[in-house]
């Protein structure tokens, strides 16, 4: 071995050899997790995972059972890169269910809904450029702009969603510094990690700001169909249909496991869409698109949602009781739907140093440092109650407030 | 299977690998490269994890050894491999009370220190200390009485957790805190600047060894757990760009710390060597990461073994009792 050079962490021969964008590549704050909450002892509200135990398997395989005998051979082969028309047509049937009203050609599938959003990653993101987007934001979607050099700009967001007057000040400082602005991206309904919706007042003059300065909307909706009282406001996308890119997901709606999301994209980003995806995958999956156009056909998908709805309803209410019940004096939002609250920590606490301690207290959660691009969000953490039952949570809360107390206690000590 | 490697094929290895602690996805790791050396050298390796059937595994099993690759405390204080003994299955690495000295960094100093080996000046403050005494007091005598910068660290935890290098006075209430996150029992250690070395000792049954010393660099000046487990801001050299003569004294050290400590088979010593070619010890790890991208199974690739000879070695150092 020589000594001449530096190995690099990892040790890895190949360092010099990377990409430079390869330095964007970093390990999700949540990914370290994934081993320890595999453990039963340990209450995980940490992954947003849907509860997948809830769809009825007779349902898949039937589905399964009639796309093999009626369109097996079609279900094997590789596809087109838009998707499978027929899926996409379908698609348009649940996008009208958040008022969209689209051509079956403009829509694209992806290997999820993260793959539309890296897909426009690279057709839109040049290093420097700037996007704007929630405090706090998706983990996911922070990894692939950082992955393409952007610069993600946190905009203040409260419990009516993304304020436009700080989107307004931020364009005009940001322009004024002369930088280029690619994007806003938004989770509007049910956000994650903050569980906040955006009201309708303020989608309307978040679509004309970013109009008048020219600026694409991300508008990424997996939870929306996942309401627990009134539906939220309809889609941006629904009555601005030029600066608004849609993406959806079947992930929470059926099954992750699936990999299959769709983008809604003005005709000539479409193009460009169908051209990147080609060019990624050649095709996405045309067996699991097929598995999901039976599944549409010939099911209760509706029906579905309302069972996950009921689920996810109790296990919400569940989460918001242990909060009042151990922990009353932390903020924490109060979702309307989707899957996740956002808990406010006392000042001083660090959600991502406790986190090895609420693990051996046998519970864990994921540190609000992973939802800012910016180091923000120590002071916060994000409870996921979508899987875990509603003892659970109960149980996994009450330990939290252990760990959180401890904290507290020592702040005092040292007189924080 | 390594031509020439048979010898282990009577073993039947358990390896002991997960846990509940934010190091077990480090620990799944180390065990299964464990597993592939061992198996390459025709062991029969099994895994199971530290939980409630582990003892009726045991004992149904039978196993000829045991391999923990376990991190955090269960792994490390001592007691599980308390539990371990009683089983009569020999198993690789330090002894119960081994473990306990070593897992304890501020018992482990004060042990090496009787040996002659020089560590930092240190405190150690439990949590206590400060309630009774306040803490503003307490730190103020800190601060007048030990010169900066310090190093506050939990007494007991690992992977560099909740250690701060403390520069300014202002700083050490916080630093603090975050030890005490970890550990009841905190250090506050004199930071002593220098080149720092991770000596991987091993001990196949014919006597103690060091191997090739790993030197570490951090390019941000920091080695916490996410450079050291995670993020990319670390150089390693190996072997450490000293002087032999110096890199000679070091490895003497390693051994002598790791004897002293009782820790048999294997463990990784931290140093840092001053800049007048002093080796100062920081800490003796009972359990060092053992994946692929760990230090102590770099070591023996720079001695170019193969970790299936060396692991195989180790294992029936263990079953005969030996180390």
């Amino acid at each position: 071995m020589s000594n001449e050079t530096p190995r690099g962490n990892n040790f890895d021969h190949w360092l010099d050899s990377y990409a430079a964008r390869a330095n964007t590549l970093s390990v999700s704050e949540v990914r370290a997790l994934f081993a320890v909450v595999s453990r039963p002892e340990v209450v995980s509200l940490a992954g947003g995972m849907p509860f997948v135990s809830a769809l009825p398997r007779e349902l898949m395989e039937a589905s399964f059972d009639s796309m093999m005998s009626e369109r097996g051979n079609y279900a094997l082969q590789y596809g087109g890169g838009q998707g499978d028309q027929r899926l996409r047509d379908q698609i348009r049937e649940i996008m009208a269910l958040e008022g969209i009203h689209a051509s079956v050609e403009d829509i694209v599938i992806t290997t999820g809904s993260q793959q539309g959003l890296d897909l426009l990653g690279g057709l839109f993101l040049d290093a420097g450029d700037v996007v704007l987007a929630e405090s706090p934001s998706y983990v996911g979607a922070l990894g692939i702009f950082r992955h393409y050099e952007a610069h993600v700009e946190h905009l203040d967001t409260d419990d009516s969603g993304l304020n436009p007057d700080a989107l307004e000040e931020s364009i005009k400082q940001l322009k004024a510094e002369g930088r280029r602005i690619k994007f806003l991206y938004l989770v509007p309904n049910f956000g994650n990690p903050s569980g906040v919706t955006l009201t309708e007042e303020r989608r309307h003059r978040i679509v004309e700001i970013c109009r008048r300065e020219h600026i694409l909307i991300l508008e990424d909706n997996p939870y929306g169909l996942l309401y627990f009282g009134e539906k939220p406001p309809v889609a941006m996308r629904s009555y601005e249909e030029d600066c608004v890119i849609y993406l959806g997901s079947f992930s929470k709606i059926l099954a992750p496991g699936l990999r299959v999301g769709y983008v809604l994209a003005p005709p000539a980003i479409r193009d460009k869409l169908v051209l990147a995806n080609e060019s990624a995958l050649l095709s996405p999956s045309t067996f699991t698109q097929m598995l999901i156009s039976e599944y549409l056909e010939k099911s209760d998908w509706q029906g579905q949602i309302d069972t996950f709805r009921d689920i996810y309803r109790e296990r919400r209410d569940a989460a918001l009781g242990a909060m009042q019940e151990y922990l009353p004096h932390l903020g924490t939002t109060r979702p309307d739907g989707g899957f996740y609250l956002w808990v406010t920590l006392p000042e001083g606490i660090d959600s991502k140093a406790m986190l090895p301690l609420a693990v051996t207290e046998l519970v864990a959660y994921t540190p609000g440092t992973a939802f800012f691009a910016n180091g923000g969000g120590q002071q916060n953490l994000r409870i996921s109650f979508c899987y875990p039952t509603p003892e659970n949570i109960n149980l996994g809360i009450k330990r939290l407030a252990t760990v959180i107390n401890r904290q507290t206690e020592l702040l005092e000590t040292f007189g924080n | 299977m390594i031509p020439g490697l048979k010898k282990g094929q009577q073993l039947r290895i358990l390896i002991l690998a997960g846990g509940i602690s934010h190091e077990r996805d480090i620990s799944l790791k180390s065990g299964r490269r464990v597993a592939d050396a061992l198996t390459d050298a025709g062991a029969t390796v099994t895994f199971h994890e530290p939980d409630e059937h582990l003892f009726e595994y045991i004992s149904k099993e039978k196993p000829d050894l045991i391999w923990p690759t376990l991190h955090g405390a269960s792994g490390e204080d001592g007691s599980l491999r308390d539990i371990l003994a009683l089983t009569g299955v020999p198993f690789v690495g330090a002894t119960a009370d081994g473990a306990r000295l070593a897992w304890d960094k501020s018992i482990a100093k004060i042990l090496v220190q009787r040996a002659g080996i020089q560590t930092p000046a240190s405190l150690t403050l439990p949590r206590e200390t400060f309630r009774e005494l306040n803490a503003d007091s307490v730190l103020a005598q800190v601060a007048k009485h030990m010169t900066f910068p310090l190093v506050v660290k939990p007494a007991r935890s690992g992977s560099a957790q909740g250690v701060t290098i403390v520069e300014d006075p202002a700083h050490l209430n916080r630093a603090m805190i975050d030890a005490y996150v970890y550990c009841d029992v905190a250090i506050i250690e004199k930071f002593v600047t220098g080149t720092e070395l991770a000596i991987s000792v091993i001990n196949e049954g014919a006597g103690t060894i060091a191997l090739p010393a790993v030197e570490i660099e951090s390019t941000t000046g920091r080695f916490g757990y996410d450079e050291r487990v995670v993020a990319g801001d670390t150089n390693y050299y190996v072997p450490a760009r000293l002087e032999q003569g110096i890199l000679e004294k070091a490895a003497k050290i390693a051994i002598k710390a790791h004897e002293e400590l009782g820790l048999r088979h294997l463990s990784r010593v931290d140093l840092i060597v001053d800049a007048s070619g002093v080796a100062w010890f920081l800490e003796a790890n009972v359990a060092p990461g053992l994946t692929e991208t760990s230090l102590l199974p770099q070591a023996i690739v720079a001695t170019g073994a193969t970790l299936a000879q060396v692991y195989l070695g180790i294992a029936e150092a263990a079953k005969a009792g030996r180390g």
